[in-house]
């Protein structure tokens, strides 16, 4: 698109204003996490992953059961903000030194297990502003009813809450069904490169690669991104070229 | 007439109900001490307040029993095994010996605390049926005459008993031995009477119309809190433990528990908490009084807020009336923070610390570990190249996934020092990636050289 100056700032002031409409009146929510890349902090239209909102990460694929990719996509956001989150599963599956290598650490983690109460544990704890983000792992039916209280309930305390979806059926067609989330995403692996590009018969494992599916946003754009999956910090970074190295490399380049 | 006795004494031979004599004639340098059966039930008592940090309902069953009504309680412990090891063991650091049992009546636990085989008992539920009928006929706390005289007929056992026609039983020994048998196998109900130490802070209200909704008992817990906190504010403490105990107009008595993390006396937060289990309440025909016990209070010191501003960084936000409120709904058990600890087998390094403990230390975000972790090990079937090369391929849940690439392997060597069987045990544990992009983390079991360090069968451990 190409939109002048003043167009995208009409554009920015309108939206600003349907956000105020939205929440009744009060002031837009407490600010977003960035993600760093350009392309996807522009499709989401608030320049990140707003706080204080619902959003609905799932795996796609055989990793929609154990949606390892859309953990380590949530703990990565979740390492670029202060102050605690609460992590609630259903059954315990989750291992902490693996979120530790997407920059997530267990000083500020709280795990709960829920079972069956994993709505209402998260709803609990988006009722407490000393949050940052509130994380749940679900793998029934999720009525719009259900949503929509997640949805107010993160509005009313300006905590982020995070629905991760899991599903015993590969690419279950409830994890597409209506919700009040403000984005919906799905994780997704991708064939990795070779460790060292320029001689590609070296055995070893790269920096995995995901394909980064916004299915839903409101007010932003729907898209999708091959990225390289969160480093120590929990960063992602944006693959240019699949054939040409690193895209931390020809960013810098650019 | 010897009272009692200790181990020592039974072991040489002395038994309750002896004359002092004979015990003296055959332990000549016997200590002997007089039986005080007041300062006994007394202690009883005290005892039982003392089981107050176990469950809401203690009481004294004199001679020498305490009922602790678990209901509801025995998560807050971990479980009914772990309270009961936990009782025991503090009970013998104050120098008594006890058996305990739980059961589904008070009968039945009170025959498995005394005649069980175990220092420890745990009927599952439904299970005093058989478990009872083994048992010798003195479980079930009936008179001596009306033992003598069941002996007489030629019956040892509960199981006998309680196959007999209940009429002539009756006719013969009085009600008495059928209201046992029904209160020991559930048929009769049997309610404790409940004790408090007058020391504990409580308050109590009863009311002229006995009461059956949420919203009364919701208006009543919201008065009972504030008597309590005002007490406690006169004494400098907080609630770790409160009990609410509703009195029902059939004689019963039903109760909550919650527990905080942190001392409390905030009125808003521990009425929610009460609030919020109301539901678990069978008012049955009405609740004709309420009474709110504090069975554990710990010092409250006042925070100092002007310390906080002063300080350069930013206080954390206080999550302890979140985590109280997590754990009261889901066990205090299942909110918690993960700590490392130092192994290098995946599965031991990490424990579960409170929630309110700061957790210190972190693992290595440099060595690779999967954030998904599936527990016990999943058998995969694997080609692999011995020694030391990566799978080709591997089959789990019979779907082929060809390695596309691999790194490891990573050797993880058994801990001899916390288990025999792992001395020369060994994992090569490698990081997979299928041709869909997706990654594994697997391990043969071995070295793949020698038998000795494992089978050299493959496992699927977790998933990046």
């Amino acid at each position: 698109m190409f939109l002048s100056a003043a167009r995208t700032e009409t554009l920015a002031r309108l939206r600003d204003q349907i956000a105020r409409i939205g929440h009744g009146g009060a002031p837009r929510s407490p600010g977003a996490i960035p993600f760093g890349i350009h392309a996807l902090d522009h499709a989401l239209s608030s320049g990140g992953l707003l706080m204080g909102c619902l959003h609905e990460v799932a795996g796609a694929g055989p990793d929609t059961e154990h949606g390892a990719a859309a953990a380590l996509f949530l703990a990565g956001i979740l390492a670029r903000v202060e102050g605690s989150v609460l992590w609630i599963q259903q059954r315990p599956d989750l291992f902490a030194p693996g979120l530790v290598c997407a920059g997530l650490h267990p000083g500020r983690l709280v795990f709960a297990e829920a079972g069956k109460e994993v709505l209402a544990a998260m709803e609990e704890g988006l009722a407490h502003p000393g949050l940052a983000a509130v994380v749940g792992e679900f793998s029934d039916r999720l009525s719009l009813v259900a949503s929509r209280r997640l949805q107010l309930g993160a509005e009313k305390s300006g905590v982020m809450a995070a629905l991760l979806r899991r599903s015993r059926v590969f690419n279950d067609p409830e994890l597409a069904a209506p919700s009040a989330a403000v984005t919906r995403w799905r994780i997704a692996a991708f064939p990795s490169n070779p460790p060292l590009p320029h001689a590609p018969s070296v055995p070893g494992l790269g920096r995995a690669l995901w394909r980064l599916e916004l299915t839903h946003c409101r007010g932003g754009e729907p898209g999708s991104w091959i990225v390289e999956a969160c480093d120590a910090t929990g960063r992602l970074a944006l693959v240019a070229d699949l054939a040409h190295g690193s895209a931390e490399e020809t960013g810098r380049a650019a | 007439m010897i009272a009692a006795v200790d181990a020592t004494a039974a072991q040489s031979g002395l038994y309750p109900g002896m004359p002092v004599a004979q015990g003296q004639a055959l332990v000549p340098d016997l200590t002997v001490m007089e039986a005080r059966p007041e300062e006994d039930a007394a202690a009883l008592r005290r005892l039982a307040g003392w089981c107050l940090r176990y469950a809401p309902l203690t009481a004294a069953a004199p001679p020498d029993g305490v009922w602790i009504d678990v209901t509801g309680s025995a998560h807050l412990q971990g479980g009914e095994t772990k309270l009961l090891r936990d009782l025991v063991s503090r009970l013998l650091v104050q120098g008594f010996a006890a058996h305990a049992a739980v059961a589904d009546t008070p009968g039945a636990a009170h025959a498995m605390a005394r005649f069980g085989a175990r220092e420890i008992v745990v009927l599952p539920c439904g299970g005093q049926n058989a478990a009872l009928a083994r048992l010798p006929l003195a479980a079930l706390r009936l008179p001596d005459a009306t033992l003598d005289g069941l002996r007489l007929m030629g019956i040892e056992q509960i199981g006998a008993l309680a196959a007999l026609p209940r009429a002539p039983l009756v006719r013969r020994f009085g009600a008495l031995v059928t209201t046992r048998l029904d209160q020991a196998f559930g048929r009769a109900s049997e309610a404790i009477e409940p004790e408090f130490p007058p020391e504990l802070i409580q308050a109590r209200l009863t009311f002229v119309e006995p009461l059956l909704t949420a919203e009364a008992f919701a208006t009543v817990i919201d008065r009972l809190i504030m008597t309590v906190c005002s007490v406690m504010e006169r004494s400098g403490t907080g609630a770790r433990r409160l009990d609410l105990l509703f009195e029902r107009v059939d004689g019963t008595t039903q109760a909550i528990r919650i527990g905080t993390a942190r001392a409390s006396r905030d009125t808003r937060h521990l009425a929610r908490l009460l609030k919020e289990r109301i539901e678990r309440i069978d008012p049955g025909l009405g609740v004709e009084a309420m009474r709110l016990v504090v069975p554990r209070a710990d010092p409250l010191v006042p925070v100092q807020a002007a310390a906080r501003l002063t300080a350069m960084d930013v206080e954390e936000p206080d999550i302890a009336p979140l985590v109280d409120r997590l754990a009261n709904r889901l066990g205090p058990e299942r909110v918690y923070r993960a700590a490392p600890v130092e192994s290098d087998v995946p599965e031991r390094s990490v424990r579960h610390v409170q929630a309110q403990e700061k957790a210190v230390g972190t693992w290595p975000a440099d060595l690779p570990r999967p954030v998904r972790l599936l527990d016990p090990p999943q058998p995969v079937e694997a080609m692999a190249l011995l020694p030391d090369h990566p799978p080709m391929a591997f089959t789990w849940r019979r779907v082929r996934h060809r390695v596309r690439r691999a790194d490891g392997p990573e050797r993880i060597a058994g801990e001899w020092w916390k288990r025999n069987g792992e001395t020369r045990s060994v994992r090569d544990y490698f990081r997979v990636e299928d041709e869909a992009g997706h990654r594994y983390w697997l391990f043969r079991r071995g070295d793949g050289e020698n038998g000795i360090s494992g089978d050299m069968r493959w496992f699927l451990h977790g998933f990046f």
